[in-house]
């Protein structure tokens, strides 16, 4: 819910926040500047003192009045001509003639009115209520993706375009915050809801007596400069004149010819309230302050840049589902669980195919799951599992809200999944589990789709037209994102004299000089999707090497029958394959200092390599790999004896499972090195891990004491981003 | 901008002389061209002895800029039931504000005055910026302001 207010409200208001912002940051700058041009004052001389000296260069003086920014100015009158002019606020000395900005005056009144009169006022105070909804929403869900409060400061997962967002957001929260609230103060006083202190003033005898010299004035002379607001001279020729003097304790009238107070109105606890929003607000007279919000403000360009750039990357990931009748109407409901947004392909190819027969269906993500749904003639789940058995993206409060449904609808479970892994399909099992529990009927038994088979897909198809009454075609074709080409430029064979050939690929755009091929921007440890000719599912490698390489580096083991890592190994230089680039920003080294434990077998050294070689500021990386033979294929060799030369690699353990005194592997040697493991894991370190399934569960279950002696868990390391694994 | 002032907002003041015989007039003012944001601008009107007798008009919106009228708010007590019902948007530079009034005979050629005090953000307060007397022979008659005011006229 937050997500969705926060995306919405973001990229609705964002040009108008980005204005009103920018005009902040620009206005944040004045009070620095006026604290430069004017000259502080010292708590000297006195109101009387400065009336004096001024009131001896004019022939009548109007107003002397401190200006919010601390320059002290003074309206007269000489003859015909009416002026304001800057004076030393000690010594009344003039100091040329004011005139407010123009500049200024016009960022002003953008910043609080976008020219638009009062309604463009009433848009900037919404505009201030959306900022501070935005960065408290903001702050909510980064302290939930984050583990909690202590971890607000931790490094944030994700793509550069999150990590902007979140890691400029922490940083301007405070200071969005502040300016958004005392924004809204300001615009609600504007408009009257903060009731204004009462303009009356008391009737006031003065003696009219003739008047005195300002000079010598008693009440004048009692009050300090530095505590001056405005006092306001009696006209010329008024016999019973007043002077009115507002300072910080209040407002008060003074008898121009005794000098004595006539009347005191002490300033209220509003009043108070209010210079201190202003204060608070302007940075005026409070540089620093004014700074501070200012540069807050001036990230609020980046917040909607990279805001609007994943919300719209999120959306693109979510296929459009056409033709999407209300739930309250439906007659089937479809509800989807996707962790990245595969399965919604699934979704929307079956929504096609039930509307096409006739049906009114309504698609919908299964977190989303309400009573409403319950009277529709029945649901369609299709499932995605994350990792072993856990709940996807869009379906983790799934199981709370149907403990919490009533109505009985019968039900036809999907599990898509992947049969290498342990729990295939094991979310959708828990889902079936839940179901039978309720006693609601199924319409058929839950289906399990490997690796997002097309034809496994087609065949429930089949056999829900068979239950529904009418024949049901499912042609779903996976949409991958545009290709390009890559050819090979070189490749090392590792691994073929122990039966467990492993490439290393280097690809790069076809075309020499200007008509070269761009290549898209990644990191290691994205991966690399190449589509092989005789099927459209891509199979995905992760990347061994960045952009600025020049080159996508991948590193293949050839499997008896893999159709992709076959062909891959029949490459020759000069071959071409077709290709995209995924961002894979789960699996990435956290930003900072932190040392990094690198675990990795086989192929998997991959990812692991790219992060040695990216490694220039030389933080502490301990890289523990295993293979087969040293003889025959211990990937990077060399590379990684440069890399420790370089620093780039602090340590590196090998273990290899058919070395000349016996068989060992990576869990070994990270069982052997537990006491290092510890001491690096209690400093921060980050564990990434990079290969074959068995090898992840090994090594997890190698670390799991390690940790567990610290107090942690590998739960708690993984929600918080430092235990990551890739693992096929 | 045509404005006849309702009997209700036309304040027992500057009615009470007479309630019967009523003569319409013209206030004309133009500011200068001083380029600043909308000046807040008061007309009211003093007897002969110099005692306030109510405010024609206000215009500006936002109370809390009213006490920069000074001598408006010392003369009337600075109480917004003063300009209840009488008030309309502040006066953008160069513009000028015409409205009429329906004021009581007796008012006029009576040694009342036409007070006109002004002010603008960031700018001078111009306390009875002009000062014109309610006679009959100065009709349409243009009067400089020493502040914001270009001219003012008031014709009967």
């Amino acid at each position: 819910m937050f997500r969705r207010f926060h995306s919405l409200a973001g990229v609705a208001l964002a040009l108008g926040l980005v204005l009103i912002a920018l005009t902040g940051a620009a206005l944040s700058l004045q009070p620095a500047l006026d604290r430069l041009a004017t000259p502080a004052i010292a708590h000297s001389a006195s109101v009387a003192a400065l009336a004096e000296a001024v009131a001896a260069r004019h022939q009548s003086i109007d107003l002397i009045r401190k200006r919010a920014d601390g320059s002290m100015t003074v309206a007269f009158t000489d003859g015909d001509i009416a002026g304001v002019e800057r004076v030393d606020p000690v010594t009344g000395a003039g100091l040329g003639d004011f005139r407010a900005s123009e500049f200024t005056r016009l960022i002003t009144n953008l910043h609080r009115s976008f020219l638009a009169g009062d309604a463009g006022r009433a848009a900037a105070g919404v505009g201030a209520l959306a900022m501070l909804a935005l960065t408290a929403s903001g702050l909510v869900m980064l302290v939930r993706r984050l583990g909690g409060l202590r971890a607000l400061f931790r490094s944030i997962p994700g793509t550069p375009a999150q990590r902007w967002h979140g890691g400029l957001g922490r940083l301007a929260a405070a200071g969005l915050l502040l300016s958004s609230l005392t924004g809204l103060w300001m615009s609600a006083s504007t408009f009257g809801f903060i009731p204004e202190r009462d303009a009356a003033i008391p009737a006031l005898v003065a003696s009219a007596g003739a008047p005195a010299q300002v000079g010598t004035l008693g009440a004048l002379k009692a009050v300090d400069v530095a505590d001056l607001r405005e006092l306001t001279f009696p006209a010329p020729g008024d016999n019973a004149g007043v002077y009115r003097l507002r300072s910080s304790a209040g407002e008060a009238w003074i008898d121009a010819a005794t000098g004595e107070a006539l009347a005191f109105a002490p300033a209220t606890t509003l009043d108070r309230i209010q210079d201190l929003v202003r204060i608070l607000h302007t940075g005026q007279g409070a540089w620093a302050l004014g700074l501070w919000l200012g540069l807050s403000a001036a990230a609020v360009p980046v917040f909607a840049a990279t805001g609007i750039l994943s919300w719209r990357r999120r959306r693109a990931a979510r296929p459009r589902i056409a033709r999407n009748v209300s739930a309250r109407s439906a007659e089937t409901v479809i509800l989807v669980g996707s962790e990245g947004n595969s399965t919604w392909g699934f979704a929307a190819t079956l929504h096609a195919a039930l509307t096409a027969a006739g049906h009114s269906v309504h698609t919908a993500a299964m977190n989303d799951l309400a009573p409403v749904h319950a009277s529709a003639g029945r649901l369609l789940i299709l499932s995605a599992t994350s990792g072993d058995g856990v709940a996807p993206a869009s379906a983790k409060s799934f199981l709370a809200r149907l403990a919490a449904l009533n109505d009985a609808v019968p039900v036809a479970v999907v599990g898509f999944g992947d049969r290498n892994f342990g729990r295939f399909c094991g979310f959708a099992d828990d889902v079936t589990a839940a179901i039978e529990a309720k006693g609601w009927p199924q319409i058929l038994p839950m289906k399990r789709i490997d690796r997002r088979s097309a034809q496994e897909f087609a065949q429930w198809g089949h056999d829900l037209g068979a239950a529904l009454g009418h024949d049901l075609a499912l042609e779903h074709i996976s949409e991958s994102p545009k290709t390009f080409a890559l050819e090979l430029v070189e490749r090392e064979d590792y691994g073929v004299a122990v039966g467990a050939p492993v490439a290393i690929l280097r690809f790069r755009a076809p075309g020499t000089g200007a008509r070269a091929g761009r290549l898209p921007s990644f990191e290691p440890g994205d991966l690399l999707a190449v589509l092989p000719a005789e099927s459209p599912m891509p199979r995905f490698y992760s990347l061994a090497s960045a952009t600025r390489d020049g080159l996508l580096e991948i590193c293949v083991r050839r499997r008896d029958g893999g159709l992709c890592s076959t062909s891959l190994h029949a490459l020759a230089p000069g071959d071409l394959i077709q290709a995209f680039v995924r961002e894979n920003p789960a699996f990435r080294p956290n930003s900072g200092g932190a040392p990094l434990i690198l675990i990795g077998a086989g192929a998997g050294i991959g990812p692991l390599a790219g992060f040695v070689r990216a490694n220039r500021a030389g933080r502490p990386v301990h890289l523990y790999w295993g293979g087969r033979s040293a003889a025959s294929d211990f990937l990077y060799e060399r590379e990684l004896a440069r890399r420790l030369a370089e620093k780039r690699l602090t340590s590196l353990t090998t273990a290899f499972s058919r070395g000349p005194d016996g068989g060992v592997y990576v869990q070994d040697r990270i069982a052997a090195d537990a006491p290092r493991l510890r001491e690096l894991i209690r400093q921060g370190a980050q564990i990434l891990v990079c290969g074959g399934c068995d090898m992840a569960q090994a090594v997890s279950h190698a670390l799991d004491p390690v940790v567990r002696s610290l107090g942690l868990d590998l739960a708690i390391l993984k929600s918080s981003g430092r235990y990551v694994e890739d693992v096929y | 901008m045509k404005f006849i002032l309702p009997a209700i907002a036309a304040s027992a003041a500057l009615l009470a002389p007479g309630f019967a015989e009523a003569r319409q007039i013209t206030i004309e003012t133009t500011l200068k061209n001083y380029g600043g944001n909308g000046a807040y601008l008061v007309l009211y009107v003093t007897d002969a002895a110099g005692k306030y007798k109510g405010a024609l008009w206000m215009a500006g919106g936002k109370a809390k800029y009213y006490p920069h009228l000074s001598d408006w708010r010392r003369a009337s007590g600075g109480a917004l039931a003063e300009i209840d019902g009488v008030t309309g948007a502040s006066i953008g530079s160069g513009k000028t504000l015409k409205m009429s009034f329906d004021l009581a005979d007796a008012m006029i050629d009576a040694g009342y005055k036409l007070h006109v005090d002004t002010a603008v953000e960031d700018g001078r307060d111009n306390p009875s910026e002009a000062v014109l007397p309610l006679d009959a022979s100065n009709s349409g008659k243009p009067v400089p302001g020493k502040g914001y005011v270009k001219s003012i006229s008031v014709s009967f």
